[in-house]
């Protein structure tokens, strides 16, 4: 028995489990009900498309605060001494270790109009707020669970960089500003990249955080695909449809990234 | 990184962890709540874990979590090992694609794949007369699983000097039992941390498992889902509560003692040094 | 006289339809010390790998004692192994990694005994002079003992040869010039022919009894390190081998060589009337005397102080050579130097005339010898993994 046949059952394994349900995919989106290829499930897509536009904006968002919350963290985490950097990274990813419908869950006893952040507010004399069912409110869970996913890799890659590289920046002549933006920041910006992939795609396809959080009033793409094979409206070929959409967009957004990320990577000489 | 954080860097920290924790603080608080509030503190009371133990729905929804959440971790890290090991010692040519592809249901949106794994069960299963349960759950569990697993595994093969290998069969082992005596204990951290991925990913889930177990059967994410559509019985909170301290305790221990393994390592290098 | 043991006839090998061994035929003798000299990439390490099995010759044939062995696996060899870097189990101790294959043996079907296990594992740990080191972890051990466990590891098997491959470049100078006699010791001792391969031309030639230069995936020249050293094939061998200084001339007969327009008396003989050749002249026998009384006469382009002697640089119309002396002249003077005829060597022309020998670049050239972390690397890369 040769080593390298260990692969083909598994190879035999994605072929069916991985290769074919996508295959599938794309036949549904091309198929009528009736099993006729058409075009239909894509050109009548318009009226969705506010749908798409709001999905990606809050994405968007959400994967902006990630990094702008995320990165001091991985920063500041892979500055400290490695006892404490230890036990910081376990804190910050132990949350990860309840389930995320309850810890999402849990956001609405605080954000609800009667919960604890506006009984807080009111305790201090100020005036409450409204966020429950808003996309504030969408934005924040999101946020909330897929912040460790950021500064996961940033972190990785921020405690990698070799401290003679950042030694002779300063050396050269480079300040503690000038090497975080020359040196540290394109450094790390494989990790940025990889931490938006696996922050952007989980958000721009969620459906649970809007349905607790949004309260029905927030639709993003995610509630589109599940009513469409679960839902009321029933039509697994217009939902495989919006998922090939939504994936091809992701696609083309994260091979863009990628290119204009690599092309940084490049200007610094590495 | 030589310089430690200041006082700003260490008070953002704990605005962060704050931000992280305090839905899990709320949670805890209000398991021990007296009432079904879960905004009003009205009083201690540990009516809900008493409660979680008589309620045969919850307690169904965790067994049949757990007995997916072991079979999928076992089964997709003996399947993931083998994948790997084959992958490793591929040429590029193939390796490289293959790899690409057992990416995908890494890379692709869970609804995707979730979506996309049911469709697939339905019209096998119209042809082969079976309906989503145990089985596509179960299924689908392995799938998503297996390339956590390989990507654990194969950044540990990439580290053993391929001599060794050959030192095996050289001293007089078959390849299989090369693979059995020096490759596995080799890939043993590697094979550990995919085994607790693979649980943790499979425990977790709701998205992939909501479409793919079909109408007659539960996992805890599924039920806890069902119910915030009316209102989550603080008995959840008990549960959640439970494990989550579990996990806690589990991590410390594992610290503890690796903190004390590296105490006693130090100790024996300072004397062998003397 | 000692018989063959091993054969290698018409061996080639090629990854991806390039050849990086090209039909070699070779014969190893039981009980000596034959070593694959040559530098990274040259061929040595596949070759090797082949006698122990782990690649099969593209094309060609293996003989163990009169046996063809192409398609019997490494652990069916005869034939233990000691690799680059050691390959030792990191997973477990010293014992356990002699005792590895001990306890994989059978004898008329049955296991080795625990006793006989651990009474040959004690007695190999005394060949290399680690007693008391069995629990240890072998990640813990030095460079030097961990290549000590790797010899025990494979000597304990009492295997018909051993191979070596770069088993001391890990190590420093001083570890390294101790591990040569004692591997040479050992080789004494045992009886076990040794294959051994290194880039490293003053190691092969202070420890074998034949050594074979290779290059581009061909044997350039077989013979006892003197043979290989005083009578170079061509100018790859004799410029890798030691320093030389390699010039055109031109036969005129029997004896007499032209160098820069002047004859000079040697003692080769057999080429043809007025054939070009590649004369070799090895730096330490050329004498200097006063630039009258010289044959040749040059200037001293540059000194380095050697310890023993000085390696001055001498320009003798535009071709730099290099003379090892004891006697200082100092930079600008001008020299005559004498040639005895049997300094001089004579070799047919080759596909690598005119490419070695002019010491123009002199301090590149000291440069990349002896470097043997950087060609370890280099022959690692040689493709040689494939299973």
């Amino acid at each position: 028995m040769k080593p390298k046949y260990f692969s083909i059952p598994y190879v035999g394994w994605m072929a069916m489990f991985v290769v074919a349900p996508i295959i599938i995919v794309f036949v549904y989106a091309f198929t009528t009900p009736g099993g006729e290829f058409t075009l239909r499930n894509f050109s009548d897509m318009g009226i969705f498309m506010p749908v798409f536009f709001r999905s990606f904006r809050l994405a968007f968002i959400a994967t902006l605060l990630c990094i702008a919350l995320g990165y001091p963290v991985a920063y500041i985490l892979a500055r400290e001494a490695s006892r404490v950097q230890l036990v910081l990274f376990m804190l910050i990813m132990l949350p990860l270790w309840m389930n995320f419908l309850l810890r999402t869950y849990a956001w609405m006893s605080i954000l609800e109009n009667t919960g604890l952040l506006n009984q807080f507010l009111s305790f201090l004399g100020l005036p409450t707020v409204r966020i429950i069912n808003t996309q504030t409110a969408v934005v924040i869970g999101m946020v909330y669970n897929f912040l460790p996913f950021m500064i996961l890799p940033i972190y990785s890659v921020i405690v990698k960089i070799d401290k003679n590289l950042l030694e002779a920046a300063h050396d050269l002549g480079a300040n503690s500003f000038l090497v975080f933006r020359k040196l540290i920041v394109p450094l790390s910006l494989p990790g940025i990249l990889s931490g938006v992939t696996m922050v952007f795609v989980p958000a721009v396809s969620a459906f649970v955080i809007t349905q607790l959080l949004g309260g029905g009033m927030v639709f993003l793409l995610g509630d589109l695909i599940e009513m469409q094979f679960l839902g009321t409206a029933h039509n697994p070929q217009v939902g495989s449809a919006i998922s090939i959409l939504m994936m091809l967009i992701v696609i083309a957004f994260v091979i863009l990234m990628n290119k204009f990320g690599s092309g940084e990577e490049k200007a610094v000489g590495l | 990184m030589s310089k430690k954080p200041g006082f700003f860097g260490r008070f953002y920290m704990g605005f962060i962890l704050f931000f992280l924790y305090a839905p899990i603080f709320v949670l805890i608080v209000f398991s021990f709540n007296s009432t079904r509030s879960r905004t009003v503190w009205t009083g201690f009371s540990l009516q809900w874990y008493q409660r979680l133990f008589s309620d045969g729905t919850i307690l169904d929804a965790f067994y049949t979590t757990l007995i997916i959440a072991a079979l999928a971790a076992v089964i997709s890290t003996v399947a993931g090992t083998i994948a790997a090991v084959g992958f490793y010692n591929m040429r590029s040519r193939w390796r490289i694609p293959l790899t690409q592809i057992n990416n995908i249901p890494m890379m692709n949106a869970d609804i995707v794949t979730g979506v996309s794994l049911s469709l697939l069960f339905v019209s096998l299963g119209s042809v082969l007369q079976f309906r989503l349960g145990f089985g596509t759950l179960l299924l689908a569990h392995i799938t998503f699983c297996i390339p956590y697993v390989v990507l654990a595994i194969m950044p540990k093969l990439r580290q053993i000097d391929r001599n060794l290998v050959d030192a095996a069969c050289d001293l007089g082992c078959t390849w299989m039992k090369a693979f059995w005596k020096v490759i596995i204990p080799e890939i043993r951290p590697g094979i550990i941390n995919g085994l607790i991925i693979a649980f943790t990913l499979s425990i977790d889930d709701f998205v992939i498992s909501y479409f793919t177990a079909g109408g007659n059967i539960m996992t805890l994410p599924m039920q806890i889902f069902a119910m915030t559509r009316r209102r989550i019985s603080p008995e959840i909170n008990a549960l959640s509560t439970i494990l989550f301290m579990s996990v806690l305790i589990l991590l410390i221990i594992i610290n503890v003692r690796d903190v004390k393994q590296e105490e006693k390592l130090k100790k024996r290098a300072a004397a062998l040094n003397q | 006289m000692s018989k063959e043991l091993i054969r290698l006839s018409n061996c080639s090998m090629a990854f991806d339809g390039e050849y990086v061994l090209k039909d070699i035929n070779l014969y190893f003798n039981d009980k000596e010390f034959l070593t694959l000299l040559g530098p990274s990439g040259c061929g040595k390490t596949t070759t090797l790998r082949i006698i122990g099995g782990f690649q099969k010759p593209t094309s060609g044939d293996v003989f163990f004692d009169g046996v063809r062995i192409n398609d019997v696996l490494p652990h069916k060899r005869a034939v233990n192994t000691i690799f680059q870097k050691y390959a030792l189990f990191p997973h477990l101790n010293v014992y356990e990694n002699i005792a590895f294959g001990l306890k994989l043996q059978r004898q008329n079907g049955k296991k080795l005994s625990k006793a006989e296990i651990s009474g040959r594992v004690s007695e190999m740990l005394d060949v290399v002079s680690l007693k008391g080191f069995e629990k240890r972890d072998v990640t813990s051990l030095s460079g030097g003992q961990q290549q000590r466990v790797a010899i025990a590891r494979a000597l304990v098997n009492r295997p018909k040869v051993l191979l070596l491959d770069e088993p001391l470049g890990a190590l420093d100078m001083r570890l390294r010039k101790d591990m040569q006699s004692e591997l040479k010791r050992i080789q004494q001792a045992t009886g076990i022919t040794f294959i051994y391969v290194t880039h490293d031309q003053e190691e092969a030639l202070a420890m074998s009894d034949t050594v074979v230069v290779m290059e581009g995936g061909a044997i350039q020249q077989i013979g006892t390190p003197e043979d290989i050293y005083n009578e170079p094939k061509n100018a790859f061998v004799a410029d890798f081998i030691g320093e030389s200084n390699i010039l055109d001339g031109i036969m005129h007969s029997d004896g007499v060589v032209e160098l820069f327009g002047r004859k000079f008396q040697c003692l080769d003989g057999g080429f043809s009337p007025m054939e070009p050749v590649d004369v070799v002249i090895r730096p330490e026998d050329i004498d200097i005397v006063d630039a009258a009384e010289g044959t040749l006469k040059g200037t001293v382009a540059s000194i380095t102080f050697r310890g023993v002697l000085y390696d001055i640089i001498v320009d003798f119309h535009g071709f730099k050579w290099l003379i090892q002396t004891t006697d200082l002249s100092p930079i600008g003077t001008e020299i005559g130097i004498k040639i005895d005829p049997d300094g001089i060597h004579i070799m047919k022309k080759s596909e690598f005339s005119g490419m070695y020998g002019d010491y123009s670049s002199f301090s590149d050239k000291y440069d990349d010898i002896g470097d043997a972390e950087s060609e370890l690397e280099l022959e690692e890369a040689e493709g040689g993994y494939e299973t």
